[in-house]
C-alpha cells in the first residue's frame, strides 16, 4: 500500500515538474511555432546557476528571482533578433517552422555546450529541507512537496495570466491565428516575443525546482527536451492544460515503471505516445 | 520521350565520381591517421547525402539518423566474429531499414512535427533498450568488435558513397524521386494526383536509414569497442543536418561540401577543444539558417547568377551602342 501511495506521489511531483517544462515548449510551438529543441537547456542552465547561488550563500527560493528574470529576457532577446528576423525572410509558415526548428539546434549546441564548458561532468547540489516526512505511510522528502507546491503555484498563476489578462488574451488569439489577431490589433511580434520569453522562464522554474531536490550536472538538458516533448505530443500540442495533464500522466507512469525496471522508463514512455498516435493523433487535448 | 542532358549540371556528377576515383588512392601513400580523417570524413558524406535525400525534398526532418547508426554499430558488435565486413554492413542496413520502415509507417501519416519529435526521441529509446538489455541479460557493458584493419574501412565507405551517391542521383531522376519532392511542395496535391504518399515517404526514409545502418557497421569496426552511450549519440542525428543545412538542402552538392567542410573541422577540433567546437558549429549553424537559408551551393548560384546578369546587360548595352 504505502508502495502504491510512494509511487503516486512521486508521480505527482514529477508530473508537476514536467507539467511546467512542457507548458513552456508548448507555448513556444503553440504561438511562435518554434519547436525550441534548446528548451531543456534553459533547464539544465538554471538548474545550475541557481546550485551555484545558493552555494554562494543565497537563500533557495531567492535563486527564482535571478533565474527566472534572466531567462525571460534571454529568451526575449533571442525572440527578437533571430526568429523575428527568420520570420521576415522566410517565403511561407512551413518554411519559417522548419528553419526555427533548425535554429533552435544551433542554440542547443551553443547553451548545452556552455554548460559543459563550465561544469564539465561536475554534479551540484545543496542541502534545502532534505529530511523526510511520512504521508499515509509513505516517506517523502519535504524538499520534493516544497517544489510540487512551488509549481503548482506557477501553474495557477500561469493559466491566471492566460485567461484573465489583456497580454494572456492576445497569447491565445495569436496561437488561434496570428494574421486574424494581427488585424484585430494585437502586436504579434510582441506576443511571440514575450511567448519565448515565458516559455524561457517556466523552463527556469523548472531548473530550480530539480536543483532543490535532485543533484543536477550539465548533461540534463537534453533528456529533459525529449521528455517535453513527448509529455507536448501526450498532451496535444499546443494545448496548454494537455502540457499539465500530459505532465502528471508521464510522471505517473515514470514512477510505476522505476519501480519495476529504472532503464525502461525511457520505452514506456515511447510505447505510451506510439499507441497515442495510433488512437488519437492530436493527443489527449488537442484541436 | 528523350530527354536533352545539359552538360554543365551534368558536370557536377561527373567532377564528384572523377574525385572519388582519385581518393581510392589516398591509402597507398597516405598516414594512418589521414586514412582515419578521409574514412570519418566519407561516413559524414553518405550520412548527410542520404539525410538530405530524404529530408531535402519533403521538408519532413528526421533526426533518427543516430538510432540508424548505432544500430549499424550493433550489427557488426554482434557478428563481426563470424561474418566479413560486406555482411555485417548489409546486415546493419536491413535492420536500420527496417526499424525505419516500421516508425515510418506510425509516423509519417502524421504532419512533419510529429515526425521530427519522433524520430528525436528514437535514438533515445533504442538506446535505452539497448542499456536494458545489457544490463539485464546479457550483464557486460559493451561489445568489443573486430578491427578489419583501416585500409578495409577505406575501402568500404568509398563504396557506400559511390553507391549513396549513385541512388541519391539516380532517385532524383526517377519518379519516385519527384514524388518526393512533390510531397515536399505541397502533400495534398500529391495526394490528389495520385500519388501514394505515405507509402512513399516511409519507403525513402528507409532507403536512407539504409545507408546509415551500412556506413554505422563499418564505423564500429574502427573503433574496437562499442557501448549504447557512443553508438546511439545524438551527434549523429545532429551533424547530417548542420552538413546540409550548411551546404544546401536540395542540392546535390550541398551535403558532399558541408560533410567535408564539418567533418574535418571536427575531426581537428574535437580532442582540442571538445566543448568550443560545439559552440562554433551551433553559431556556424545560426548564422547560415539567417543569412544563406539555401546554403553554400545557394550562395555560389546566386553570386554566379548575378555575374550572368551583369554580363549579358554588358553585353546588351555594347550592342546597342553598336547599333
Amino acid at each position: 500500500m504505502s508502495t502504491v501511495v510512494n509511487i503516486v506521489i512521486y508521480g505527482i511531483i514529477m508530473g508537476g515538474i514536467y507539467g511546467l517544462i512542457a507548458m513552456g515548449l508548448t507555448l513556444q510551438y503553440g504561438v511562435g511555432k518554434i519547436l525550441n529543441v534548446s528548451h531543456g537547456e534553459f533547464l539544465m542552465l538554471s538548474a545550475m546557476t541557481s546550485c551555484v547561488l545558493v552555494k554562494a550563500g543565497l537563500h533557495p527560493l531567492l535563486s527564482f528571482v535571478i533565474c527566472l528574470p534572466a531567462a525571460f529576457i534571454i529568451g526575449f532577446i533571442l525572440n527578437i533578433t533571430i526568429y523575428r528576423y527568420l520570420r521576415k525572410v522566410s517565403k511561407d509558415d512551413a518554411t519559417y517552422e522548419s528553419n526555427a526548428m533548425l535554429m533552435s539546434f544551433g542554440l542547443y549546441f551553443i547553451l548545452s555546450n556552455i554548460g559543459l564548458k563550465i561544469w564539465g561532468t561536475l554534479s551540484l547540489s545543496y542541502q534545502f529541507f532534505s529530511y523526510p516526512v511520512k504521508i499515509f505511510g509513505a516517506t517523502i522528502a519535504v524538499n520534493r512537496l516544497i517544489s510540487l507546491g512551488i509549481a503548482m503555484v506557477f501553474i495557477v498563476a500561469f493559466f491566471f495570466f492566460l485567461n484573465k489578462t489583456r497580454m494572456g488574451k492576445s497569447i491565445r488569439a495569436t496561437s488561434q491565428s496570428a494574421t486574424g489577431a494581427a488585424m484585430m490589433g494585437v502586436k504579434i511580434n510582441r506576443t511571440m516575443a514575450i511567448c519565448f520569453g515565458v516559455g524561457g522562464l517556466l523552463a527556469a522554474a523548472a531548473g530550480v525546482l530539480i536543483s532543490m531536490s535532485f543533484a543536477p550536472t550539465a548533461q540534463i538538458g537534453l533528456s529533459n527536451t525529449v521528455i517535453a516533448l513527448i509529455v507536448v505530443v501526450l498532451g496535444g500540442m499546443g494545448s496548454i492544460p494537455g502540457a499539465v495533464l500530459g505532465g502528471v500522466l508521464i510522471g505517473l507512469v515514470g514512477q510505476a515503471v522505476s519501480f519495476f525496471d529504472t532503464s525502461l522508463v525511457t520505452v514506456a514512455y515511447y510505447l505510451m505516445i506510439i499507441i497515442l498516435l495510433l488512437l488519437r493523433p492530436k493527443g489527449l487535448l488537442g484541436r | 520521350m528523350i530527354k536533352k542532358y545539359n552538360v554543365k549540371k551534368e558536370l557536377q556528377y561527373i567532377v564528384v565520381f572523377v574525385a572519388v576515383i582519385f581518393f581510392a588512392f589516398v591509402p597507398l601513400f597516405g598516414s594512418t591517421a589521414i586514412i582515419t580523417m578521409s574514412t570519418t570524413i566519407m561516413m559524414y558524406i553518405v550520412m548527410a547525402a542520404s539525410w538530405n535525400m530524404f529530408s531535402g525534398p519533403t521538408g519532413y526532418i528526421s533526426l533518427a539518423s543516430g538510432a540508424f547508426v548505432g544500430l549499424g554499430f550493433y550489427a557488426s558488435g554482434f557478428m563481426s566474429n563470424h561474418y566479413p565486413l560486406p555482411v555485417l554492413m548489409l546486415f546493419g542496413g536491413l535492420v536500420s531499414f527496417a526499424l525505419a520502415a516500421l516508425m515510418g509507417s506510425i509516423t509519417l501519416r502524421l504532419r512533419g512535427v510529429y515526425f521530427t519529435i519522433f524520430t528525436f526521441c528514437l535514438v533515445e529509446l533504442v538506446k535505452a533498450i539497448m542499456t536494458w538489455y545489457e544490463i539485464m541479460v546479457v550483464r557486460k557493458r559493451g561489445l568489443s568488435v573486430r578491427n578489419f584493419g583501416s585500409d578495409t574501412a577505406f575501402y568500404a565507405m568509398l563504396v557506400m558513397v559511390a553507391i549513396a551517391l549513385i541512388v541519391v542521383i539516380v532517385v532524383k531522376r526517377t519518379r519516385f524521386g519527384m514524388a518526393l519532392t512533390g510531397i515536399g511542395e505541397s502533400e495534398d496535391a500529391a495526394s490528389h494526383i495520385g500519388i501514394g504518399t505515405t507509402r512513399t515517404k516511409v519507403f525513402g526514409f528507409a532507403i536512407s536509414a539504409f545507408f546509415m545502418g551500412t556506413v554505422g557497421a563499418v564505423r564500429a569496426t574502427m573503433l574496437n569497442f562499442i557501448d549504447p552511450g557512443s553508438a546511439f549519440n545524438m551527434m549523429f542525428s545532429f551533424l547530417p543536418v548542420l552538413m546540409c543545412v550548411f551546404g544546401g538542402m536540395k542540392t546535390f552538392l550541398g551535403p558532399i561540401i558541408g560533410a567535408i567542410v564539418f567533418a574535418s573541422l571536427q575531426y581537428n577540433l574535437v580532442m582540442k577543444m571538445p566543448q568550443i567546437y560545439m559552440i562554433i558549429f551551433g553559431g556556424i549553424m545560426i548564422l547560415a539558417i539567417l543569412f544563406m537559408p539555401t546554403g553554400i551551393v545557394g550562395v555560389y548560384e546566386r553570386i554566379r547568377n548575378s555575374l550572368k546578369d551583369r554580363n549579358s546587360i554588358r553585353k546588351e548595352v555594347a550592342d546597342d551602342a553598336n547599333a
